[in-house]
Order: structure tokens, then sequence, then C-alpha cells
């Protein structure tokens, strides 16, 4: 019987935050003695399962028909292997790749699946989930009925894996290409280009808010700040919805959610959505000209003032 | 063509949410509820999409819920569908069943379009769509931030992700969930909200569908979630550079 971990991979090595759900994967195959494998599905996968090798045995699904991630091929592999390897649970990095996949692949195994998990822990032998609901307000603890059970977890939540002390085995998934569906044409993708690190995976994220007209101003402000920290840039709905930032860099319950070292929220009030996709940051920094701004309420140091005046002052306080 | 609308009933998301003292639950004395928000952008599309080809696109909306539920359903009618059914249920659901019950009512009403929000802002699940077309094999296209026909029956599908904005072509029948920035939904004015209260909103049971929703994810307990931090203002750069540095020790 089989944790099977979907390693999502940007075509050379394994997305960082897959290590995490490792981590969760490897707790619980220590209590059900079950093996850990990381699932590699995608095209010319040499690379990636090299690197995946280095931290469990690998299934490799290579083929020209899965180039691109979309979820009905994706779903059907995944559902396939599962079902091969006596999937227990399949456990996946929370992003928007397996929130498009996974759950089509649970409605595949007829599988319960709980999203955004936090933390889990044991009661009557029982796993119980901890996931967030109402934008963050709650906590919902949750169990899953049936096997296998589906599961994304926040990747902040939880420490990255260590490599083997020797690599895993890497095992061939025989893609048969007269059996995978063709319900989408994959055309490509548009994303702003940027040397910074990306949201969720920095130490360090400086945001903007509506007080950056325009992305002259944004890059000005917030991204100059950003660099000054080696961090990466986000912003609020407000400033995707104005074209001003690209939706990737959307901080909040229905954009990314990131749990950096330090958080800088700049001109941010604090919208109740907004929060629930930073709060849980260890050092957040508010900087804005309304005392009263929500954001305040839960920043362990506040500034008060214009952040036009106060960034370039941060600026060259850092350069000292 | 028709196009199926599934609306979910949620807490106002102007309300802070209270938590039971037994976290069985929130609170919901006294509570208002909404269309959820992004089903509300679903609709919207939907009305969108009939009104640039005709009247020849029937949107139905579809509510899973008890009595209560038929007065966002009005409002759904309010602002345009032209039908409204309610699938009557009492109990706990959960994406899987939702997404069974819907497969029923896709069965019974044939739509070649189902657009339903990406995620309900109670339960943040951004699951049901997904499972759906799973379960109907067919095609989808989640995050939805633009839908354009590029043919009678094939649509061309930006994106939201993690990446960036990503395009996809897909044929109907398909599902859609709607993101954000699709669409601002339109408000139903007083006058059509005062003659859909005379409309009729059929109601079907779960055996008429031949379902019986079994939720396979169970409800523990509900927890309140607190920040357990107190702000400290600084006076100016800085005091705070001075601060991250030699007190959080953050940078």
């Amino acid at each position: 019987m089989t944790m099977l971990v979907i390693a999502e991979h940007d075509g050379t090595k394994v997305r960082s935050g897959v290590y995490s759900a490792l981590t969760v994967a490897r707790d619980l195959a220590k209590n059900s003695g079950d093996n850990v494998e990381l699932l590699v599905l995608g095209s010319g996968l040499d690379s990636v399962a090299a690197d995946a090798a280095r931290f469990a045995h690998v299934i490799v699904a290579d083929h020209s028909l899965l180039t691109n991630p979309t979820a009905d091929r994706y779903a059907r592999i995944i559902a396939d292997v599962a079902k091969a390897r006596d999937a227990v649970s399949i456990i996946a990095n929370s992003t928007t790749f397996a929130k498009d996949i996974l759950p089509r692949a649970a409605a595949l195994l007829s599988a319960a699946m709980a999203g955004d998990v936090t933390g889990y822990s044991f009661a009557n032998g029982e796993l119980l989930l901890r996931r967030p609901m109402y934008a963050g307000a709650a906590m919902a603890v949750v169990t899953l009925a049936g096997r296998p059970r589906v599961i994304t977890v926040r990747a902040s939540a939880f420490p990255t894996a260590e490599p083997l002390d020797q690599p895993g085995e890497r095992t061939v998934w025989s893609v048969d290409a007269s059996n995978l569906p063709n319900h989408s044409e994959y055309v490509g993708v548009e994303s702003r280009p940027t040397s910074r690190p990306e949201l969720t995976e920095a130490r360090v994220v400086v945001s903007g808010g509506r007080p950056f007209r325009t992305s002259e101003e944004f890059e000005n402000y917030v991204g100059r700040l950003a660099d000054a920290l080696n961090g990466a840039a986000g912003c609020t709905r407000a400033l995707v919805d104005a074209g001003i930032a690209p939706n990737e860099w959307q901080v909040g319950q229905t954009g990314k959610v990131v749990a950096p070292q330090l958080y800088v929220a700049l001109g941010i009030s604090g919208a109740v959505q907004h929060l629930a996709g930073m709060k849980n940051s260890r050092v957040v920094v508010a900087v804005n000209s309304d005392p009263e701004a929500p954001m305040f309420s839960i920043a362990t140091y506040g500034l008060v003032g214009d952040v036009r005046q106060i960034v370039p002052e941060l600026i060259r306080e850092l350069g000292k | 063509m028709k196009i199926l609308v599934p609306t979910k009933r949620v807490p106002s998301t102007d309300e802070r949410v209270r938590i039971r003292p037994d976290g069985s639950g929130i609170e919901d004395a006294g509570l208002a509820y909404m269309i959820n928000p992004f089903d509300a952008i679903a609709l919207e599309e939907a009305l969108h999409i009939r009104e640039q080809r005709g009247s020849d696109v029937e949107v139905i909306a579809v509510g899973i819920g008890n009595a209560d539920f038929e007065s966002e359903l009005r409002t759904a009618l309010a602002m345009g569908a032209d039908r409204a059914l309610r699938v009557d249920f009492d109990g706990s659901l959960d994406s899987w069943s939702v997404a069974q019950v819907l497969a029923a009512v896709v069965q019974r009403e044939k739509p070649n379009l189902v657009l339903m929000g990406k995620q309900a802002v109670d339960d943040d699940a951004n699951q049901a769509g997904q499972m759906l077309a799973g379960v109907l094999d067919w095609p989808q296209a989640t995050f939805a931030s633009k839908i354009e026909f590029v043919e009678p029956a094939r649509l061309s599908v930006a994106r939201e992700t993690d990446r960036g904005l990503e395009t996809i072509l897909i044929q109907l029948p398909a599902v859609i969930t709607t993101d954000l920035r699709l669409n601002e939904p339109r408000y139903a004015s007083l006058p059509a909200l005062m003659k859909a209260k005379k409309r009729p909103i059929e109601r079907i049971s779960c055996q008429d569908l031949g379902v019986s929703p079994e939720p396979k994810v169970r409800l523990v307990r509900l927890e309140q979630v607190t920040i357990d931090r107190t702000c400290e203002r600084v006076a100016d750069a800085a005091e705070l550079v001075h601060k991250l540095r030699y007190e959080a020790k953050v940078i």
C-alpha cells in the first residue's frame, strides 16, 4: 500500500512545495507502514525524475500527450496509478495545478478530498485533518471516509523533507495513449517576467495596495523595496482588477496564500480576504497612512505614514 | 443552448462569522445569507452569453437545500435567470455529494454548459466543479477570468493560475468554474425582485433524481482562529529597520 505524492515540476526539477507534501506523506506512512512514492507526469522527464528520485521511489509517466498539465489526462493517469499502486492517500502541494487536477482524480476514484490542509492528528486511529474555512476565520477539523483519501497541503505549514541516503528506484508508468481523454487543447500561458523569488517560496514578501496607481509606481516602491530585501513582490486584489499587477502576484483568500518570515504590507488596509492569504507570516509589518487600518491589528510592527515617503527611507536604512 | 448555474447559499460576507462554543458549526441565529459571490459571477456570465447570442439560450439556476434557499434563488430569477430549480435537501453536503446531485440534475436538464463559482466562500473547498466534470467525463476549465466563443460549441478560456494566465480551448458540453475577474455581477432591480416573488421555483427531490447524497467528509469540529499578535507602533523607517534587524532578527 502506498502514499502517492504528486510531484509538480517546472520541466527541470520538482517544485519545492512538493517536499512539504512529502514530509506529510512520510509521517503518515510511518504510522501505517505504507510505501511513499512520488508520481511525476509530463514529457521529457529525465531531469525531473532524477531530482525526484533523491527523495523517494519515483513513478514516471512520460509521454508527449502529457507535455501540458491538462486536468482530464492528468486526473486519468493519477487515478490509474493510484489504483495500480494501491494508494491509501494521494497527497499534493495546494497549488492551482493540484486544485485543478486532484478533485477530478478524486471523483474518478470516488474518493473523499480535503484541500489546503495545515495540520493533522490522530484520534482513536482516525486521521483528523485541519483546514481553513470562512476565509481563514475558522479552522475545520475533518475526517475523510473511504480510500484512497485525496489531500492537498499548504507547503508553508510543513517543513521540507530531507533527501534519502540512497536515491529511490524509478518505475516507468506505461501511458496508454489510446485510452487518454482529449478534452482540452492547451494554448499557452502568459506571465509577467520577473527575476524575483516565487511568492509562495520567498523568505520575504513585500506587498502593495491601493496607493500604487500604475505598474511603474508599483515597481518603484513595492518592487524596489522587495529587491532591497531580496524578496518577492505581492499585491492585493484591487491592483490586479485594475491591471496594475498580474494575477499570479495576488495574495489572498482566492489568490496565493503565503507564510514568509517577513511580510511587509504597504498601503494595504487589511480586508479579511487579504489577511486570509498572509496572516500566518512570522513577522508582519504594516505601513499605512490610516492609523485605524485593520492591517495594524494583525501586524507585529506598525508604521503610520505615507508609503511614498517611508519606502525610500526604508530602502536607505536597509542599505546602511 | 442551455446553461446550468449551480448556486450556493452562503453567510453574507459583510458579517463576521462566529463559531458556536461547542464547535459544531457557526452561529446562524440572525445571520444574513447571500448567493455565493463566485456563483453570482457565473450567473452574470450566463446572462451575458444569452444577451450576446440571442433568445435561444436558457439560463437555469439550481440550488441544493431546504426552503430557506428560495430567497437566493429568487434573486437569481430577478437578476435574469429563466428558471430556478431547488433540489430539496436538508442535511450536510460535501463537494462529492454536491457533484453527485448536480450530475443527476445534468442528466435531467441536459445543459450544454455548467457555469459555477470556483469556490464557495464558506468552505473555500474549490472542488465541486472539478468533481462534477470528472463524474460526467466532460471537459473542465477552472478559475476562468475570460470566456470567448471561437465556434458555436468551442470556447477559449483564460484561467488564473499560480504561473500566470493560462489559455485552453474546450468543446461543449463542459464545466467551467469562475474566478473573480470574469465579470462584475449586475444587481437585481427592486421591480425585478418584487416580480420574482411571484415566479415559481421548481422543486425536485433527491428521490426524483435517483440520488441519495452521503458526504464522505465529516466535520469533527470548527475552531475560531485568533491571531496572537500585539502591534508595536514604530516612529519612523530607521526604528523599523532597527527592530527588524535586532529585535525580530528577520533581516
